[in-house]
């Protein structure tokens, strides 16, 4: 029992940094954007790349930090992949969906897929479709608990470094949103585009600051599912459900919606597992995006349209 | 003259392939071109399609369901029907909700269809799928040529019937009343026509021709598998339609044979420039090939080959 809530909140992490930027997106740009997922392949991929080449300039910048998996080279691979796919999606929003913006939000839903296979089919030719890993070293659950409680409880380091960073990113992200001067013109342009625009806020430099962050915050969620999975090119298309279910959970444009709807997606996952077996997981995440569409279409803090 | 059999048989099997894609194309045409709804879960309808037909006609499977030995057209019929209802599901959950929602739901359809495709082995046949599929006049014409041929003649007449089905359907009232609805539901829904009943038969009878298409697919075939059904084929289709041109049945049809000859040309070319070892990595760039096709004609000729005809003026 206990176990099927901490490995959903694991999953339910890399969920949620995935579904900010897509919640976002969907309320500032205005689109459902099906090539969100592969910003998170990308982003663990360029980050595994980064890695390898921290490693091979000093092999002793492989060495994991204490009981960790992983070594500070990934750490500085992770910021590194998160601001080259944030560039990325800018690109992708220069060279595609601006030029499609005028036609409407469907036209660029469609742009979105084709983009999105584009850039899944080029990772699976530059990196070869056999799943990678950032390090081999095993890692032993700590038992938190013994299986007298509850069926007990295991961790392993990096979990609880995944769940941790993911909470102080989405803290950062609030906080950003909350009191930054940019920050409060994105909110302002998810509210009312026009009126923003009539106060003299940029829509521009919203929409570029929206797909930078997007873009930073899926890679941050690929990289943690490299560490706590493992990385597939098709990792990207895979996560587009649950991403999706975690946003119209949450209600589009809202951060936390977003956060709250990861995990409740991430635990109906793991609850699967246990439940119909591992095969249908990802099934789980479509069986709630059904029941909130049937019941509460606009999402758990959505306003009203 | 055996290089003449050969051109003719490639060709009729390629032909094959492209109505039957054609037929989807059609369905999703009506579903997005004439109603503005966005279907992201067409290879899930096809697989349905083909699905309820290869488990009713094939013969019996140990340790599988259906397997009845129905005949073929009967397959197909209850082909129609299931996709039809799936979609009627689909639509009762989404139709009503803004439009991305659809997208989204038909996405996760897709998704849920191969889920189950793949391991429901005692319904589906697993990873697997469906073997033996009949082939409809093959106890007459062998399995050569002149089968291939007749195969041919039925696809493209099945084709040609839906086409005029649907011309007359557009062209119909009942036409008129989507278009409407798709530029301008408020006005359409002021004159009392119900936006969410008008959209829902549009949904299913795309739908229907989605499953009949992938009917036809699978008795050519002759085995069905959950690979056949992948997002690509989704994508696939969505590339004929714009390309073609949405809102025009016969732009469908066109964009369907064009969009399957340049994915036979690029893949024939990918596989004689890249060496053997590579082959698998090249299958993917045919993939990126084809997803630049489709981003590249929506931001050069949005209106594809041949648009839908201005039916009022501006």
């Amino acid at each position: 029992m206990l176990q099927i809530i901490a490995d959903g909140l694991i999953i339910g992490s890399i969920i949620s940094l995935g579904a900010i930027g897509l919640s976002l997106t969907m309320a500032i740009v205005r689109f459902s954007n099906f090539g969100h997922g592969e910003f998170l392949g990308w982003g663990g991929y360029l980050a595994l790349v980064a890695l390898t080449t921290f490693t091979a300039m000093n092999e002793k910048w492989a060495t994991p930090i204490g009981p960790f998996s992983f070594s500070w080279a990934l750490l500085a691979a992770l910021v590194i992949a998160a601001v080259l796919t944030g560039a990325m999606a800018l690109a992708l929003d220069t060279t595609l969906f601006k030029r499609l913006r005028k036609q409407g939000s469907i036209t660029l839903v469609i742009a979105s897929f084709g983009a999105a296979l584009a850039l899944r089919n080029l990772l699976l030719f530059w990196q070869g479709g056999v799943p990678q890993y950032y390090s081999q070293n095993l890692q032993i659950a700590i038992p938190l608990l013994p299986r007298s409680t509850w069926g007990g409880l295991r961790v392993t380091p990096d979990q609880l470094f995944v769940f941790t960073l993911t909470l102080m990113s989405v803290t950062a992200l609030h906080l950003f949103l909350r009191h930054s001067t940019l920050g409060r013109s994105m909110r302002a342009t998810s509210m009312n585009p026009n009126l923003a625009r009539v106060a003299g806020i940029d829509p521009e430099r919203v929409l570029r600051a929206t797909w930078f962050i997007g873009g930073l915050l899926a890679a941050v969620a690929g990289v943690f599912a490299g560490i706590t999975v493992q990385l597939r090119p098709t990792m990207g298309v895979e996560m587009l459900l649950p991403l999706f279910a975690a946003v119209v959970l949450g209600g589009i444009g809202s951060v936390w919606g977003a956060v709250l709807g990861g995990f409740i997606v991430g635990l109906a996952e793991s609850a699967s597992v246990s439940i119909v077996g591992a095969e249908y997981r990802a099934a789980a995440a479509f069986f709630v995006l059904i029941l909130i569409l049937l019941f509460r279409p606009n999402g758990l803090f959505g306003e009203k349209d | 003259m055996p290089d003449f059999v050969g051109w003719l048989s490639y060709g009729s099997f390629f032909l094959v392939f492209a109505t039957a894609f054609a037929i989807i194309a059609l369905g999703l045409n009506l579903q997005w071109g004439f109603t503005g709804l966005f279907n992201v879960g067409v290879a899930g309808f096809v697989a349905v399609g083909a699905y309820t037909s290869a488990l009713l006609t094939t013969p019996e499977v140990a340790g599988r369901m259906g397997g009845w030995g129905w005949p073929v057209a009967v397959g197909w019929i209850a082909a129609m029907l299931t996709s039809g209802f799936a979609a009627l599901l689909v639509g009762a959950i989404a139709l009503r909700l803004r439009h991305d929602y659809l997208a989204i739901t038909t996405f996760g359809i897709a998704v849920t269809i191969q889920l189950i495709a793949n391991n429901a082995t005692k319904l589906t046949g697993g990873p697997f799928g469906v073997q033996f599929i009949p082939k409809p006049m093959q106890a007459w014409l062998g399995t050569g040529l002149p089968w291939t041929i007749a195969y041919l003649v039925l696809a493209l007449s099945i084709l040609a019937l839906s086409y005029l089905a649907l011309e007359r359907l557009v062209k119909s009232p009942w036409g008129r009343v989507l278009r409407a609805i798709r530029e301008d539901e408020h006005a359409a829904t002021s004159l009392g026509k119900r936006a969410f009943a008008y959209r829902m038969q549009s949904f299913v009878i795309g739908s229907m021709l989605m499953g009949l298409g992938g009917a036809v697919y699978a008795h050519f075939v002759g085995y069905v598998a959950p690979e056949d059904f992948l997002p690509i084929l989704t994508f696939q289709i969505w590339a004929m339609l714009i390309v073609g041109g949405s809102g025009n049945n016969r732009g469908a049809i066109i964009g369907a044979y064009v969009v399957w000859c340049f994915w036979a040309a690029a893949g024939s070319l990918l596989r004689d420039w890249i060496p053997q070892a590579e082959q698998a990595r090249a299958a993917a760039l045919q993939v990126v090939l084809i997803g630049t096709l489709i981003a590249v004609m929506l931001v050069v000729r949005p209106r594809g080959i041949s648009g839908e005809k201005v039916s009022i003026s501006n």
